[in-house]
């Protein structure tokens, strides 16, 4: 049995659908039952089973359960007990209710094992309110300016969560091809705003003053210049640094992420009542040395990030990161 | 300051001109006349000296963050600007501060001369009553240079939109010492005083480099050919017995080089030069190396003096009997230069003429250009004879064609993350050449930093690269396994004690990742020194 295996395996748990956690290959797959059409969705006819939230199923003596993450729709945290013995395996997750997914549930354990993606004290996030109001308001301004917003985010997650909080009331929200078939897979769980796939024959006209859904890595494609005029704004927790809203270039940056900031990762931490930290990719060597500062038996594990250290790449793995 | 964080925001956040021009448009018709002053000395780079120094700014903001130090370090590390660390690290509150960008600076000019404890009070307090960007735009005016792509240019444009006054005309007010602290925005730029252009230089006319073949520049007589020197650009000013010289980044240098003090009386009043500050040891023009050693003194010692004396390589005539002569054709500029040289020349003033040609085809021009090491310049100016002395950087009358840089293939031996727009990736790398040791072993000798000159995409992969094959880490430097092979470029080279290589090359870059080579086929430091002139 292996949790989010990066190698083909007999056995997986996969605690969400972003593609660098649930791989290609795996003879059978366990994980939450609103994370079946999305896993379905990327990796086509597997053979997958869907589990309840706290249903506990016991495998070679180990019991295991998933419980909530708040990372995106499906997302789950893993706990594994065995002889009294408790471990939870985060995945991704975030603290913040972002009204799409199930939030995030701190869940009792001995042993913790965390992502630290953003663990910087650099790293503090506004309530998603304040940022989405921002967002609108951006919108609002663009369209008074004679023109298209373009908003980038990732594929599955942050382009429904901007979706989910779009003020229509500002015009219409038109979507990339990616971006409106994970929301077509999604809308059966959650209800969102209208979308309009921009086709082939979507006019130039019909798009200024609304507000365009891309994932990240339309930017600089020939796709974009449909939109012209535009303003590009992103949506990522790397907006809070200067230097990464200006090497991409991009217009406007929005600090809006689906991992704990600083404070989310040690609140979450306390919350498990854990003494024993594992800290996997992201900023894990400094934050796991601030944790054994404050007390806590912490170290790092290697997984397939620790070669980038979790830093902003151009790659698409990482932008799902974000 | 609300304004002003806002208007930093807008041109931080933007790559386009035009839309920096318009907000700096904006806030200019918008903002108190006090707050317009100051906005334009920021801009300008006049900023009040910092008032606390960056260790206790450091430490006093760790102290709200309550975090450790070393925390601090490896944050600010990631992040690649202390201001921005600051800010990020700062907890935000829900106190506002209505202060405008004038009593900010006023408060930190008073700060100087306070305790360290009022200090650190008055940091603490201002940091929790601003929102996250405005504690960003704070705590830069304390530290130190903004740079966010607006040059001189840019924001006398926006200026000269707002108010209504001719661009050259603004260009010229804004330039010169004038205390942000005591001007009124009606004397800086709207009054019309001629009393107090004393001290005041003209804008540069500066050249671009010359693009595809030089012949297509038409008929060679029609051009004055003269070598590039490399020193630092400046315009000398003798006017009313007073001596002012300037350098081309608008900061007045003459107490640096009293050499100059020597033409008051001589030279007549109401003269301006143009013309190039050149180290001259020995009685020959020195190199750039030789010239470091007096660019960051204020006082300078008469042993310093008698060992690296400078003179000027006059190159242009921009004022003439108190008159503005920047109109005239080129030709009769120069016949003014050579006549004021002529007179003086047997009295032994720290001033040169810079030698101009004329040649009588391409071929000649390019031949005199494979001079340049020799002549000790950077390559060659090509000057329009019938053109008037214009403002700023403009295509068509100016060129320079600089001379090929020297090369030299040398192996990448450690990274450190780049600041700014790279902050996140390893961008500075530090290269090293084969020497021989006593015991007669090869080993590598660090000889040089870059840090430009790949694209982005390369930059990616070898940070990639970096990432997987770091040897050490020291702080934010890593030491790498020697591998990757770069050829270096770089303008004039000179011995150094300074330098563990001992030498020192000027303004080296990367060309180019050289893929096909090896370690063992880059370059040694015999290399190097054999190409010292």
């Amino acid at each position: 049995m292996y949790l989010d295996p990066w190698r083909p395996v007999k056995n997986a748990i996969i605690t969400h659908g972003h593609s660098d956690h649930s791989r290609w290959g795996h003879q059978h797959y366990i994980t939450h039952h609103t994370n079946v059409p999305i896993i379905k969705h990327r990796l086509g006819a597997i053979n997958v089973t869907g589990k309840d939230w706290n249903e506990s199923f016991v495998i070679n003596n180990v019991r295991f359960s998933l419980h909530p993450a708040g990372h995106i729709i499906g997302s789950a945290q893993i706990r594994v007990e065995h002889k009294g013995e408790i471990w939870v395996f985060t995945g991704d997750y975030k603290t913040e209710d972002d009204g799409i997914s199930v939030p995030f549930q701190p869940v009792r354990c001995h042993t913790f094992i965390t992502e630290n993606t953003f663990g910087l004290p650099a790293f503090k996030w506004l309530p998603q309110a304040e940022v989405m109001t921002d967002v609108n308001n951006w919108w609002a301004e663009n369209k008074a300016d004679g023109k298209t917003s373009v908003l980038f985010g990732y594929t599955l997650g942050k382009a429904q969560r901007l979706l989910k909080h779009l003020d229509t009331s500002n015009g219409k929200i038109f979507t990339h091809g990616a971006v409106e078939n994970m929301t077509e897979v999604l809308r059966p769980m959650v209800k969102f705003p209208p979308t309009t796939l921009i086709t082939r024959e979507t006019k130039r006209e019909e798009l200024i003053g609304n507000i365009v859904l891309a994932p990240p890595s339309a930017h600089g494609t020939t796709w974009i210049r449909k939109m012209t005029p535009f303003v590009t704004g992103s949506a990522s927790g790397w907006m809070a640094f200067r230097g990464a809203r200006r090497r991409r270039a991009i217009d406007k940056g929005f600090v809006l992420s689906d991992h704990c900031d600083w404070y989310g990762l040690l609140d979450s931490i306390k919350a498990t009542g854990a003494e024993k930290i594992i800290c996997t990719h992201g900023y894990s060597d400094i934050f796991s040395k601030y944790l054994r500062e404050i007390g806590y038996d912490a170290r790092t594990a290697l997984t397939q990030y620790e070669g980038d250290e979790g830093e902003v790449s151009e790659t698409d793995t990482k932008e799902e990161a974000a | 300051m609300k304004n002003f964080a806002e208007l930093i925001k807008t041109l931080d956040s933007s790559n386009k001109t035009s839309v920096k021009v318009d907000a700096l448009t904006n806030y200019f018709r918008h903002a108190s006349d006090e707050d317009k002053v100051w906005t334009i000395a920021i801009l300008s780079h006049r900023r009040p000296p910092r008032p606390v120094n960056t260790t206790l700014l450091r430490l006093w903001a760790n102290e709200l963050a309550n975090i450790p130090l070393w925390l601090f370090e490896e944050s600010y590390h990631i992040v690649g600007d202390l201001a921005e660390t600051i800010a990020l690290i700062i907890p935000t509150t829900k106190e506002n501060s209505d202060k405008s960008l004038t009593e900010y600076l006023r408060e930190m000019i008073a700060l100087k001369k306070q305790t360290d404890d009022q200090k650190r009070e008055y940091l603490h307090k201002n940091w929790l009553a601003l929102n996250y960007y405005e504690r960003f735009v704070f705590t830069k005016l304390i530290t130190g240079s903004f740079r966010i792509g607006v040059s001189q240019k840019l924001m006398t444009r926006a200026l000269s939109k707002a108010e209504g006054v001719e661009e050259d005309v603004l260009a010229y007010k804004l330039m010169g010492d004038w205390d942000p602290d005591k001007i009124s925005f009606q004397e800086l730029v709207l009054d019309e005083k001629s009393s107090d252009y004393l001290s005041k230089p003209f804008p540069f006319y500066l050249a671009y480099p010359i693009e595809g073949e030089v012949s297509t520049l038409g008929d060679p007589q029609d051009w004055s050919i003269e070598h590039k020197w490399d020193g630092i650009r400046s315009q000398t000013i003798i006017r009313d017995n007073s001596l002012y010289v300037w350098s081309r980044g608008e900061e007045l240098v003459t107490d640096k080089y009293p050499e100059f003090n020597a033409f008051i009386n001589v030279i007549p009043n109401g003269t301006v030069i143009d013309g190039e500050i050149l180290p001259f040891p020995e009685g020959q023009i020195g190199t750039f190396n030789d010239l470091q050693t007096r660019i960051g003194r204020k006082t300078v010692s008469s042993a310093l003096l008698q060992k690296t004396p400078v003179i000027i390589k006059a190159y242009d005539l921009l004022e003439w009997n108190n008159e503005d002569i920047r109109h005239l054709p080129y030709d009769e500029r120069r016949n003014l230069l050579e006549q004021l040289y002529e007179n003086v020349k047997d009295i032994g003033l720290p001033l040169l003429l810079s030698e101009n040609k004329k040649l009588n085809s391409w071929e000649d021009i390019a031949e005199e250009r494979l001079r340049s090491r020799e002549m000790k310049s950077e390559g060659l100016m090509l000057k329009r004879r019938s053109s008037p002395y214009q403002v700023g950087r403009k295509k068509g009358d100016w060129w320079k064609w600089k001379i090929e840089p020297l090369v030299i293939d040398a192996v990448l031996t450690y990274a450190m993350r780049g600041s700014g727009r790279r902050a996140t990736l390893f961008t500075d790398y530090t290269f090293a050449l084969w020497q021989t040791n006593a015991e007669g072993a090869r080993e590598l000798v660090t000889f040089a930093k870059a840090y430009s000159g790949l694209t982005d995409a390369e930059f990616r992969k070898v940070d990639d690269w970096i990432k997987k094959n770091t040897v050490e880490k020291f702080g934010p430097v890593r030491s790498v396994t020697p591998e990757l092979v770069f050829e270096i470029g770089f303008e004039g080279i000179a011995l150094s004690k300074r330098h563990k290589s001992g030498i020192a090359t000027r303004f080296p870059r990367i060309l180019r990742w050289r893929h096909d080579k090896k370690i063992d086929e880059a370059n040694s430091i015999e290399d190097l020194k054999s190409m010292i002139v």
